[in-house]
């Protein structure tokens, strides 16, 4: 009975977490004919793959396309992002770990993560135009490293914190000083829970939108998030290829998130839930 | 176990010294960082609230007003409504996210087939970005072709197709269910994740005293799961205090503003109608709501940290 129940339960979850991805692959293969008819037609009677190579392809003329132009610029910014983002964040994470000095300013930076993108949109808008950053894949990782490095500040300071201390002495005697230690000792014994804040702070920079959205406004800047919204603010919007849109978009951060199934929890309970 | 964060380290003034220099550089980056991203743009929007500022305007166009957009914004219906749709919004979705949360996190501590494919495929809507999340729940709410309406009319539901998101009563709480779908899973997986540091042996022994599930529940259980809830429900409530980007997405706060919440406020009065003024002060409004949050959760941290 208790057993049936949960095996019921289960199965219901897997449903409903399942039905809305799956509808979304459906859709992005199934042809037109196929989309737009009543009653629905939930199995398509004709697979139509080739939304996936209009999204991709180059168009008649030759020109790149867009789609394929913002996942460059997603790429970009979210790879330089966070190699930014980790360069920055490791010296202060690597002082509050061994000094404990800084931890002040360690809930200061949880505190300012937090903070609704909102009230700091308006300066950053004059601040990236009058630096001619605006629609430049650099004006966004300037901004985003506001959110990203009080983030990987936190998980690498969690992760500096598993190395041994016993280690630093040992390096401390042998000559190393503390920019020393943290290179030699303290980034290689941490490397891994380093390629975990890494994969984070790539997927929050891909999956980021309101900056991108003020900040860029033509197809050499666009990021992914912003150029599968203007997909369907158009008038004719075909259903399938915003669906095939926002597959190709989703399977970069879902690959990752499998990838970090492990570290999941640690990792959002530190830094807070991507918004 | 406490941590000796006070404990006098160091000794001579000369190695203090030299261990300030050094917490300078290796603090200085961050620090940059945060002023120039964080800091600086805060004060001045702060700044900004107090002033007549349009968008396009010169610097002296800038008038101080004092506390005179507060008071506008304040008592204005736009605001009040936006307020009110904000908080509705939050109470649904946090409140649905919590219960489901609960829910599959107990129901994960289960032994049952098939379990660890379920636990990973918990991580995928949360992985999958906002946008195309909300792009999503469009297409399956579509008027005309949408999902919803085929599956409620082909099990004899509903009759006629309807228009989820063009219906000012409905609308909003259409953008709450994507919004749960996307959230309840993680907070089951944090209720799983300190469901599984749950003491096994006062369990038994509460098992032996006769104590029935919803007592063993209540006593030992909740206690126990209590702190990560929390930390969660004060996320989420941030989270939702701030939304934008799936609002924008799926109805741009149509129709009749019916799903317009603050944080939109603040783009259309900013970008928009180029009253920045008026906008900065909206924002701030909201940053001082999320603050009192921010603030709560620091705490919780602190305290989760010292008793870690």
């Amino acid at each position: 009975m208790r057993r049936m129940a949960i095996l019921t339960a289960a199965g219901l979850l897997a449903i409903v977490v399942l039905a809305p991805v799956i509808w979304l692959m459906i859709l992005s293969v199934s042809s037109t004919a196929d989309i737009y008819t009543v009653p629905l037609r939930w199995i398509p009677s004709d697979w139509d793959l080739s939304r996936y190579g209009r999204l991709l392809a180059p168009d008649p003329s030759g020109n790149t396309s867009p789609f394929l132009l913002a996942l460059r610029n997603s790429l970009i910014v979210g790879v330089a992002g966070t190699v930014a983002a980790l360069a920055i964040s490791a010296p202060a994470a690597w002082h509050i770990s061994r000094a404990h000095a800084g931890e002040g300013l360690l809930h200061v930076m949880v505190g300012t993560y937090m903070l609704p993108q909102t009230v700091m949109a308006l300066p950053l808008y004059v601040m990236l135009s009058s630096s001619g950053l605006l629609n430049r894949p650099a004006g966004l990782v300037i901004v985003y490293l506001g959110f990203l490095v009080p983030f990987t500040t936190w998980l690498l300071k969690t992760g500096f914190d598993q190395v041994p201390r016993q280690l630093d002495e040992a390096a401390r005697v042998d000559g190393l000083g503390a920019f020393g230690i943290m290179v030699r000792i303290g980034i290689p014994i941490a490397r891994a829970s380093i390629a975990t804040t890494a994969l984070f702070a790539l997927l929050m920079a891909w999956d980021e939108f309101f900056y991108a959205l003020l900040f860029t406004s033509n197809a050499a800047a666009k990021t992914v998030t912003v150029a599968i919204v203007d997909f369907t603010s158009g008038r004719v919007s075909d259903y399938g290829l915003v669906a095939a849109g926002g597959v190709v978009a989703a399977l970069p951060p879902v690959l990752i998130g499998v990838l970090l199934q492990r570290h999941l929890i640690s990792g959002l309970t530190a830094g807070g839930v991507k918004g | 176990m406490r941590r000796p964060i006070f404990v006098m380290r160091g000794g001579s003034a000369l190695a203090v010294r030299r261990r300030s220099a050094e917490g300078f550089a290796f603090l200085s980056p961050v620090v940059i960082v945060l002023v120039v991203t964080v800091g600086g743009p805060l004060l001045f929007t702060l700044a900004i609230s107090f002033t007549s500022a349009s968008f396009l305007g010169t610097l002296a166009d800038l008038r101080i007003v004092g506390l005179r957009n507060y008071v506008t914004v304040l008592t204005s219906t736009s605001f009040q409504h936006a307020f009110i749709v904000t908080i509705e919004f939050a109470l649904f979705t946090v409140t649905a996210e919590m219960l489901l949360g609960l829910g599959t996190g107990l129901l994960l501590a289960e032994e049952f087939p098939g379990r660890t494919l379920l636990r990973v495929l918990l991580i995928v809507p949360w992985a999958i970005p906002t946008v195309v999340n909300a792009i999503t729940w469009r297409l399956i709410y579509a008027p005309d072709f949408g999902a919803l309406n085929a599956l409620l009319q082909q099990t004899g539901v509903i009759t006629d197709y309807r228009s989820w998101l063009g219906d000012p009563s409905l609308a909003l709480y259409a953008i709450g269910v994507a919004d749960i779908w996307k959230n309840f899973p993680i907070v089951g997986l944090i209720v799983l994740a300190a469901l599984q540091t749950a003491p096994r042996d006062l369990y038994d022994a509460a098992h032996v005293d006769g104590a029935g599930i919803f007592r063993r529940f209540s006593t030992i259980t909740l206690p126990h799961i209590a702190g990560p809830l929390m930390v969660a429900l004060i996320l989420r409530t941030i989270d939702t205090i701030k939304v934008f980007d799936i609002v924008w997405v799926m109805t741009r706060g149509g129709p009749f503003s019916s799903t317009k919440p603050m944080s939109m406020l603040v783009y259309e009065r900013t970008f928009s109608n180029l009253e920045s003024g008026i906008g900065s002060a909206i924002a701030f409004i909201i940053t001082l709501v999320c603050l009192v949050f921010i603030i709560a959760y620091t705490r919780l941290l602190k305290r989760q940290s010292r008793s870690a």
